[in-house]
């Protein structure tokens, strides 16, 4: 599923017909059966069938994984539930190098003969594409790991948590909207359980139950005497984590700017009130003079621009040329990391790849081919030092270690290589988001994600907000509509001049990124602190139609 | 198995029905049959054979509604997923939307199906994409591409008697090659219900020589330009005006096809005299089900006429509402043109910019329609009714509605995705600042 098809699920018709767009949705199933995994023994059972299959076929190496996908969505508007539905997809993936040359295969009856025949198609097809082979792929070599275990941190499934309760909180969110005069509101819930068991010829039998979770809404409010209409995103984040996340402690709220912001724990229903006054707001906000501002971005809005500026331009494969025909190249070439000098941002920008971070999208145990998950730096005081790679690239890059970035979103696709969080260190000073607001003469400060495009090499990229606030002389003086900061990527992270501290980092991510041909969905997290970047070009994005 | 026959999807709905306790239900029954096969760098990457089926059930009590899926359909796992609908119907709270399933209809059968596309196999893949490597490799340049195709069916049956099924097939084929010092990229793709319309040799030729001549691009002012959109170009314009064409979003004022103080814009002339567009499911370039996912049938139905809007689509829900007839939409699209060719546009103009096609177009404002995106794989200038150059690329920020009002002609429709859409020529498109991007 694209990512867009994902987020314009609240305006569309629901039914059968969206819960078809998902990528692994599939078959329905009882709570449950939801919190009934499947056996381990049987898990290993199954895969030690098909690595022996591949091998006895001539495969050099194999891995396995069997999944079962649980999705929860609970989609509302006003003071309808539009829909409810818990569903499963649970089937086998086989993944072999033969001749040289990958080859995969999956099916989702799980049966020795079955899961056998889908290791021999894998073998077959490997053979095959052998033939239009330019270079053989290298595996770096991985350890197995034995029988081994993880699970996100969790403190209460979602799963149980009774979906009347989350129908409550939902048509409750809705009823703040409309009491603070919301002509429209739409919410949802969305819900995923990835119980995943990989195997591999290396010796790896990896048992993981991984959860996250992402509420949204948006408010709307049409103007009166035909003056438009604006909307209000939530500020929430999707996370690694259970239901938790929407029981809110005061302690993981910063308060005392012009909006309330969340950590790990969210107020949906403290959010959806302040977004009903600013919808009203933004009705009549200035339209904002272009030019130049000094930025100040919040985490909510400063994730996508890190995710499709820094993210995706240091994904390896993207380097290499194999997203050409989709998802696009790369500006960061292996010349400019080999330079040891590629000045991507200033001093101040220290971005790091991370899979460990508790409660982000991306953190697990293991990767998607076996590889114990860590961290590592990308950009080191602004020069370009690392990439995000998989097994088979490692060799490119001359890896000591392995990175592990390697996911498949269901079991019947094949795993490559995709990012993990991709983070903006904090700056080493306590510094506070309303301290950092002070030292600005002339800027724009903002919250949230709305439109973002950026180029198939990544360089020119545009992007906007859901709240914006003009800066003058150090004060917060209103809000602005029509705002979108147009740069280039290089430019911008070099316009960096400070990153508030750990005490103001924050995650943002995205549920779906797409990227593969069949396309594939993955969720990742991007961490940051409120940051400033001076003198970046702002245009206005009002037009009237005649 | 994935692909059943009408009788065999007909016999699994009505077992399904015969389990259902709920007021209402409706069921749909989907399957496709296929294979994929990925290439970059000038070598495959992957390749796979994917068949699927799957099932859904909607269970109405009241106005109390329930959906669940399954890819398992034994006796035991049908039982299962209309008793998990029904009891999810029974959680949600009533839903005052809620239509209940119209009764038999009668849906004639559309072209969708060519049975030579039925039968392609990996190898046929393999030797299609050998000759786009052949293209790319011969030219001493890299190329990157996807081959896709697939088999589908899909059906539908609900408790007052409506059933409906359509099978088709379809290809599609998409090819980037750029130099090998990747200063030049090119582009194209096709989609077909049939096979023999699809020339992969041909249309790597074509971005092979886009690759070639998209080198050494210049840089020159953003502004405001006439520019010639190739059929791909435009159509990425258009996707995102379509959803526009939706009356609920209209009539509660958060669309561009809002009235300022109230109402619609059905009726009003909101692009040029020029523009006509209509969708039509039986159309042979271009055909779809004729049917929509709510059961209605899907007919000839026109959108836009000499630039007035003279439908926009109604779901049951808000026809009743409104008083009016269902309208549904359909993705069968034809934008009709003229008898241009490309080459004939490109010399009929004095000034102007070349797309081949655009990338990462985004929403900026629902109220105006504002896109914001950027040109790739094959931007050049055009002076004097000849490209004279390769240009760098370029983003804009510019409106389809607003676009569509600066019509300076239109040439002959080619399939486009899944509609027909001409090359067109736009005066006054806007360009907002250059991308060193290739």
């Amino acid at each position: 599923m694209k990512r867009r098809d994902f987020l314009y699920l609240t305006g569309v018709g629901v039914g059968a017909s969206i819960l078809e767009s998902m990528p692994v949705f599939g078959k329905a199933i009882t709570i449950e059966q939801a919190l009934t995994p499947v056996d381990v023994k049987l898990k290993k059972r199954m895969a030690d069938v098909a690595l022996n299959a591949a091998r006895s076929k001539g495969a050099t190496y194999a891995d396995v994984r069997i999944g079962r996908y649980l999705n929860q969505a609970i989609i509302t508007r006003e003071a309808q539930v539009q829909n409810i539905a818990n569903t499963e997809s649970y089937g086998l993936g086989v993944r072999v190098i033969a001749n040289g040359s990958w080859g995969f295969a999956a099916t989702d009856i799980l049966t020795d003969d079955s899961i056998a025949k889908a290791a021999e198609m894998a073998v077959a097809i490997a053979k095959g594409n052998s033939k239009l082979l330019t270079e053989e792929v290298q595996l770096a070599p991985q350890k197995g790991y034995g029988e081994v275990s993880w699970k996100t941190p969790l403190q209460k499934n979602a799963f149980e948590v009774p979906i009347q309760d989350k129908v409550a909180l939902l048509l409750e969110v809705n009823s703040e909207a409309m009491k603070g005069g919301a002509k429209y509101v739409n919410s949802n819930i969305f819900v995923v359980n990835e119980q995943k068991y990989f195997a591999s010829t290396d010796g790896s039998y990896i048992d993981q139950d991984i959860h996250r979770i992402w509420p949204n809404f948006t408010v709307t409010k049409v103007g009166t005497s035909g003056g438009g209409f604006q909307t209000r995103n939530a500020l929430s984040a999707p996370m690694g984590m259970g239901f938790e996340y929407l029981e809110p402690k005061e302690e993981e709220k910063i308060k005392g700017g012009p909006v309330t912001l969340y950590k790990k724990r969210y107020d949906m229903l403290e959010d959806v009130r302040e977004a009903t006054v600013h919808v009203e707001e933004k009705l009549k906000a200035k339209p904002l003079q272009p030019g130049k501002y000094d930025l100040i971005l919040d985490p909510s809005h400063l994730f996508l621009t890190i995710h499709e500026s820094v993210g995706h331009s240091t994904e390896l494969d993207r380097v290499l040329g194999y997203e050409a025909n989709y998802a696009g190249t790369s500006f960061l070439t292996l010349d400019k990391w080999e330079s040891k000098k590629f000045n991507f941002g200033s001093k101040q920008v220290n971005v790091f790849a991370d899979k460990t971070e508790q409660g982000s999208l991306g953190a697990v145990g293991y990767d998607d081919e076996g590889v114990k998950c860590g961290s590592w730096d990308i950009i080191k005081d602004g020069i370009l030092v690392n990439y995000q790679s998989t097994r088979d690239q490692a060799h490119i890059l001359g890896l000591k270690s392995i990175q592990g970035c390697s996911y498949a979103d269901g079991w019947e696709n094949i795993q490559f290589q995709r990012m993990p969080n991709v983070s903006l260190a904090p700056g080493k000073e306590a510094l506070s988001a309303a301290d950092m607001v002070k030292n600005v003469e002339k800027g724009i400060y903002m919250f949230g994600r709305n439109s973002y495009s950026i180029d198939q090499q990544r360089y020119n990229f545009q992007f906007s907000a859901q709240l914006a606030y003009e800066i003058k002389e150090g004060k917060i003086v209103g809000m602005l509509k029509d705002a979108a900061y147009q740069s280039n990527t290089q430019e911008f992270w070099n316009s960096c001049v400070q990153c508030c501290g750990q005490n103001d980092f924050r995650l943002g991510g995205t549920f779906s990124d797409g990227k593969g041909q069949p396309s594939q969905a993955s969720a990742v997290s991007h961490g940051s602190a409120t940051t400033r970047f001076n003198g970046v070009n702002v245009i206005n994005t009002g037009k009237r139609l005649g | 198995m994935a692909i059943l026959s009408k009788e065999e999807a007909q016999a699994i709905l009505k077992k399904v029905l015969s389990y259902s306790k709920a007021d209402a239900c409706e069921v749909t029954l989907t399957g496709s049959d296929g294979g994929n096969i990925r290439y970059a760098r000038n070598a495959v990457s992957t390749a796979g054979q994917i068949s699927i089926m799957n099932l859904a059930v909607d269970s109405t009590f009241g106005k109390k509604t329930g959906t669940a899926t399954i890819n398992e359909f034994d006796d035991l796992s049908l039982q299962k997923v209309v008793k998990r609908a029904e009891e999810l119907a029974m959680l949600a709270p009533e839903n005052p939307e809620y239509m209940p399933p119209l009764g038999p209809q009668t849906f004639p059968e559309s072209p969708t199906f060519n049975p030579k596309t039925a039968a392609i196999n990996p190898d046929v893949r393999a030797e299609m994409v050998g000759k786009s490597l052949a293209v790319s490799k011969a030219a001493s340049l890299e190329a990157a591409g996807f081959l896709e195709n697939s088999t589908r069916f899909s059906s539908m049956m609900n408790s007052n008697g409506l059933f409906a099924y359509n099978k088709g097939t379809d290809v599609s084929f998409s090819v980037t090659i750029r130099n090998k010092e990747g200063t030049g990229s090119g582009y194209i793709e096709k989609s077909y219900n049939d096979l023999d319309k699809m020339d992969v040799l041909a249309l790597s030729k074509i971005a092979a020589t886009k690759a070639t001549g998209s080198a050494g691009a210049k840089a020159i002012e953003p502004g405001k330009y006439t520019v010639i959109l190739e059929p791909l170009a435009a159509s990425d314009m258009l996707d995102n005006m379509f959803r526009g064409f939706d009356a609920r979003s209209a009539d509660e004022g958060r669309s561009f096809m809002s009235k300022s103080g109230g109402g619609t814009r059905l009726g009003e002339q909101l692009f040029s005299e020029n523009v006509n567009i209509y969708s039509d499911p039986m159309n042979a370039e271009v055909p779809s089900a004729t049917w929509s996912r709510d059961g209605l049938a899907l007919k000839k139905t026109q959108w836009v006429e000499k630039g007035v809007v003279k439908n926009l689509s109604y779901s049951r829900y808000w026809a009743a509402q409104k008083g009016v007839q269902p309208v549904p939409f359909n993705r069968s699209i034809v934008f009709e043109g003229g008898t241009q060719t490309l080459d004939e546009l490109i010399k009929s103009t004095e000034k102007g910019i070349l797309v081949t096609r655009f990338w990462y177009i985004r929403s900026v404002d629902p109220q105006t329609l504002l896109l914001t995106g950027l040109t790739r794989d094959g931007t050049f200038y055009i002076e004097n009714g000849e490209i004279k150059f390769p240009i760098k690329n370029f983003r804009f920020n510019e409106s389809p509605v607003i676009m569509l009002n600066n019509v300076e002609a239109l040439g002959k429709p080619v399939r486009t995705g899944s509609g027909m859409v001409p090359p067109m020529k736009i005066r006054d498109f806007t360009f907002t600042s250059l991308s060193d991007a290739v």
